[in-house]
């Protein structure tokens, strides 16, 4: 499999608190890797800065080969863990938001027959997701797992190259959860999607990612302990995408 | 059962809240029964006779001087003033309210002088504005405008920038350049706020509206409220301020409606 995104030596750092250390990583088209460590690790900083929401103090980030700019771009979707949906817009709006303004810069509204269209890709979108009922309800009547299957829908209507998860089920109910997996799993095989996930929950990493990155501090000084930075100490490849036929236990805890 | 889990119900709440209200009326028309019974010609304190004698002359009757309907007159007259300016005030706000509050760089260059114009008391600046601009309708509508365009600017920058930075990104992600977040992501959930804004900003309104007529003016219901104090005419000046009163009741339950029919969305959770 192809590399999508490459990191070289990558730094992050706050004043002189470093964050991230000397990152180098390769990430496979069609894979799917949970970011795991302890809190304060950097996890979030490292989905920032391939997001582009900060741009890193030292290092590149290649995305098919080409220098990455540091700014958000259609090319990256995210689902964050919360605030990702526009409260002011019905399922349907906010899915159709991303082709709006794609197809009218100046106004952000499409009319007529392209708005037709957008209007059948996004109900399509959300029927993959399971909001084929409900498309013309806002986010505030909706359950936070409906909200994130919002957010999954509105990311994907562009065909990002990547997508990445912010602790996207980390709010949710258990039981919920699992039907999250379930339906990420899907969209995952479905739509042959490259996602990053970071997650505070190790069963939910381990059990969704083809690849688990744990990330800490491999060094530390007791007197200055800002001044070393986290990185990859485990980098642990699971199985290829083959296996994932497969369906596996999913177990609510 | 502890107070602080009495609900009062809708009708209910109708009847307690004119309570208060009713008893005030009643005290005051003993008072004024009794200071009639002293004096028939007392002029401090009116009857509701008294008052509505004075105000249909207002109403009904053509003004020997002018010819025009001197109440409607009036009404219309600081109507128009208190719209211009609330007007001129909301658009400033809401356009650079939203410039403010979404673009870092016209906050950095604008925050300050923002901030400066918001500390000057309005007042200060009437006769900045009757010098520069005449005693005529022009300075009157500016003084409402200077007087509350910048607290609702900086409210309405307030809430833009305090939207979640999320949204903000994830707009981004879907393709989004600066401009389409001002109008799609920025502007419709500033709209609510600017509702509120507007009902704020009513009070000082009025306050700056009644100030400029009492100074400089020929019609109004500030301008006739201080003329006609010379005579204590309080048979006058009573029922204006409550008319005032009623107006400004219903502008702000017209907001408060408004807002909620045009935005079902910011109502919070009503499924």
């Amino acid at each position: 499999m192809s590399t999508l995104l490459s990191l070289r030596d990558l730094w992050v750092e706050y004043g002189d608190k470093i964050v991230l250390e000397k990152v180098d990583l390769d990430i496979a088209e069609g894979s799917f890797v949970s970011i795991i460590g302890p809190s304060g690790a950097g996890k979030s900083s490292l989905l920032r800065v391939i997001l582009g929401q900060e741009s890193p103090t030292r290092g590149t980030i290649m995305l098919d080969g080409a220098p990455l700019a540091p700014e958000c771009g259609p090319d990256r979707g995210v689902v964050f863990q919360r605030y990702s949906v526009f409260p002011h817009l019905t399922v349907l709006q906010n899915t159709m938001f991303g082709l709006e303004c794609a197809g009218s810069p100046l106004t952000a509204r499409l009319f007529g027959a392209a708005r037709a269209k957008a209007r059948a890709e996004a109900t399509a979108m959300l029927e993959a997701v399971g909001l084929g009922d409900n498309l013309h309800i806002y986010p505030a009547q909706m359950s936070g797992g409906m909200q994130q299957r919002l957010a999954i829908a509105q990311a994907l209507i562009k065909r990002p190259r990547i997508l990445l998860l912010d602790e996207p089920f980390g709010a949710l109910d258990p039981g919920i959860r699992a039907d999250m997996h379930g339906l990420i799993t899907q969209l995952w095989r479905e739509f042959g999607l490259t996602i990053i996930m970071v997650t505070h929950d190790i069963r939910e990493a381990f059990s969704l990612g083809t690849r688990v990155l744990a990330l800490d501090k491999r060094r530390h000084d007791p007197h200055a302990p800002h001044r070393f930075g986290a990185t990859a100490v485990y980098d642990l490849p699971l199985r290829p995408r083959e296996e994932e036929a497969s369906p596996r236990e999913e177990t609510a805890a | 059962m502890r107070w602080v889990n009495r609900q009062i119900s809708r009708s209910d709440r109708l009847l307690w809240g004119a309570l208060p209200i009713l008893l005030l009326m009643l005290l005051y028309i003993f008072a004024a029964a009794e200071r009639h019974a002293a004096n028939p010609s007392d002029k401090i304190l009116p009857l509701p006779s008294g008052m509505a004698q004075a105000m249909s002359a207002l109403i009904f009757e053509r003004d020997m001087l002018s010819g025009q309907f001197l109440f409607l007159a009036d009404t219309l007259a600081s109507l128009q003033r208190l719209g211009l300016g609330l007007g001129i005030a909301t658009l400033v706000a809401l356009v650079l309210g939203l410039l403010l509050g979404a673009l870092p760089p016209v906050r950095a260059v604008l925050g300050p002088l923002v901030t400066a114009i918001a500390v000057i008391p309005p007042i200060a600046l009437l006769p900045v504005l009757f010098i520069a601009l005449g005693l005529g309708e022009t300075a009157k509508v500016a003084l409402i405008a200077i007087g509350v365009a910048p607290v609702m600017l900086r409210d309405i920058a307030g809430h833009v920038a305090a939207l979640p930075r999320e949204q903000i990104i994830k707009a981004q992600t879907l393709g989004a350049g600066s401009w389409q977040i001002l109008i799609r992501v920025a502007l419709p959930q500033a709209m609510p706020r600017l509702f509120q804004a507007v009902r704020l900003a009513l009070g000082p309104a009025w306050v700056f509206l009644i100030s400029s007529e009492a100074i400089a003016s020929d019609v109004g219901l500030g301008y006739r409220i201080f003329l006609v104090r010379r005579y204590l005419s309080m048979d006058v000046i009573i029922p204006y301020v409550a008319w005032i009163a009623l107006l400004a009741i219903a502008m702000d339950v017209a907001l408060a409606l408004g807002s909620r029919r045009c935005f079902p969305w910011a109502q919070g959770a009503n499924h």
